[in-house]
């Protein structure tokens, strides 16, 4: 049973068809990459996973529970799905800890003691352990990042999705990103990446897809996408990024 | 010129008879305000909350209330509560209680508005992280969106505090004694020195609300430092 799956999936802002009949599924500990130019629905695909997003047609499933129906319950899909964003969203009026451990504390119940523990655990993971009392903004844009991962990590989640995590960092922190999410990969996290890193794509993808319009129109093995993909779009979009 | 009227009376500015006889003039005033700042910043909260729910029947009667107090005269509001509490609930309210009420009902539908804009204000993707990692709207509120929305409100109500401060000299008309109603006593005891009086009443004013817009300038330096950035 796969871990994620689209069946038939479409979604409409007013008149505009942002995503046309969405077929897609992503194994347990599988990694899906999906790439394609700007607009061209691949956020709004990973949001309607957690719900940030509803879809309008078809169905999602995990591990063969709809997702999608009007009966679940939010807050507990959410806290089974990590999400990092491309502007990292981390709370700023609280230390970098205390952005790990919210969500374990509220929504869990985990006491404070026990989340800490954790916290500083997941922030030594991702290599920001010595920064836990520094509020966000003190930071650079990766470590934030990492903290942003760590923040999602610390609720145990199944499934974890990553919409565009590197765009927003200056070159030269990008891969201190890019390493966590490949350690998570390798550890056997499910992850759903909108990112246009080829080298990630390259050593921990599964999968990868290409939509343009709103449609999946190239999918396939990383290296069977790289070397050989079939359509003309794709074509022209990998020229432009590698 | 007659000051020495002014500084004869004036402790009675400041506090009216306070401590032989009750309370009054300027002390009066700023409680006033206090009391009055502190009761419609709950009850703005809690109308301003209201407003943004996607509930109907919960943003309704907010939207309504916010929308009535804000078409109304402060003075006529201040009358309502003084005419029609006896009426309502049987007894009369003693001036200051009913102005208070007054004061609070009219200053939350503002407050309501500073908080509903406050939060619209704050970037989405802070509720978003926060829904994405479970949290329910409530806690999204409560940790994650207030804490910081209600620091950047700090200006907006500071300045609603320091019109407040002043609409309190509206209380007068029902006979609050606060700081206008002592000095139009004093006046109209000696009648040959209006034009001191009403100047050293102004300026208690004026030192009241600058002392409150300079320190909300300086609360609003130090908390520029901490605040979400993006979308
Ligand atoms: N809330 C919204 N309302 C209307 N249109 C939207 C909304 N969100 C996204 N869109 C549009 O949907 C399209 C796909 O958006 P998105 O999923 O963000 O694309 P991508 O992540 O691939 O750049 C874009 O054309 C965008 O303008
Ligand atoms: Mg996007």
């Amino acid at each position: 049973m796969a871990m994620i799956e689209f069946r038939n999936v479409h979604k409409w802002y007013g008149d505009f068809h942002v995503l046309k009949n969405i077929n897609e599924e992503v194994e347990k500990g599988d990694v899906l990459v999906i790439c394609g130019p700007s607009g061209s629905g691949k956020s709004t695909m990973v949001r309607c996973v957690n719900r940030l997003e509803e879809i309008d047609k078809g169905a999602i499933f995990m591990e063969g529970r709809d997702i999608t129906k009007k009966t679940m319950n939010l807050n507990h899909l959410r806290s089974e799905i990590g999400i990092v964003f491309q502007q990292f969203n981390l709370y700023p009026h609280i230390s970098v800890l205390k952005n790990v451990t919210l969500a374990p504390i509220k929504v869990k119940g985990v006491s404070k003691a026990e989340a800490e523990a954790m916290g500083m655990e997941l922030l030594d993971r991702v290599g920001i352990r010595d920064q836990a009392h520094k509020y966000p903004i003190e930071l650079s844009g990766g470590q934030q990042q990492r903290v942003a991962i760590a923040r999602a990590l610390a609720m145990k989640p199944k499934v974890m999705l990553f919409d565009e995590p590197t765009s927003a960092l200056d070159p030269e922190m990008i891969n201190e990103v890019l390493n966590v999410m490949k350690d998570l990969a390798r550890e056997g996290m499910t992850m759903l990446c909108v990112t246009h890193e080829m080298s990630f794509a390259r050593e921990v993808a599964d999968r990868v897809i290409f939509m343009d319009g709103g449609e999946i129109l190239e999918q396939g093995p990383p290296e069977h996408f790289f070397t050989n993909p079939q359509h003309d779009r794709a074509k022209a979009f990998l020229k432009e990024i590698l | 010129m007659h000051w020495d009227i002014v500084w004869n009376n004036f402790d009675y500015f400041l506090i009216g008879a306070y401590p032989e006889g009750p309370l009054g003039g300027m002390a009066m005033s700023i409680l006033l305000a206090l009391g009055g700042i502190f009761g419609a910043f709950w009850l703005g909260l809690l109308f301003g909350l209201m407003r943004l729910s996607k509930q109907k029947w919960i943003k309704w009667p907010a939207v309504v209330y916010i929308e009535i107090i804000r078409g109304t005269p402060l003075l006529m509001v201040i009358f309502w509560f003084y005419f029609l509490a006896p009426i309502v609930l049987g007894y009369t309210l003693p001036e200051t209680s009913s102005a208070l009420v007054a004061f609070i009902v009219f200053t939350s539908a503002y407050i309501a508005e500073i908080v509903r804009a406050g939060v619209i204000a704050l970037p989405k993707g802070q509720t978003e992280a926060a829904r994405g990692t479970g949290l329910s709207h409530y806690q999204t509120m409560v940790h994650v969106i207030l804490p910081q929305s209600l620091r950047n409100m700090i200006p907006s109500f500071v300045n609603q505090f320091v019109s407040l401060t002043k609409d309190t000299s509206l209380a007068y008309i029902i006979g609050v004694n606060e700081l206008m109603r002592t000095a139009t006593q004093v006046n109209n005891r000696t009648l040959i020195a209006p034009t001191e009086i009403f100047i050293t009443i102004a300026v208690l004013y004026f030192i009241i609300c600058y002392v409150l817009t300079a320190t909300s300038r300086r609360l609003e330096k130090q908390l520029s430092k901490y605040q979400a950035r993006g979308n």
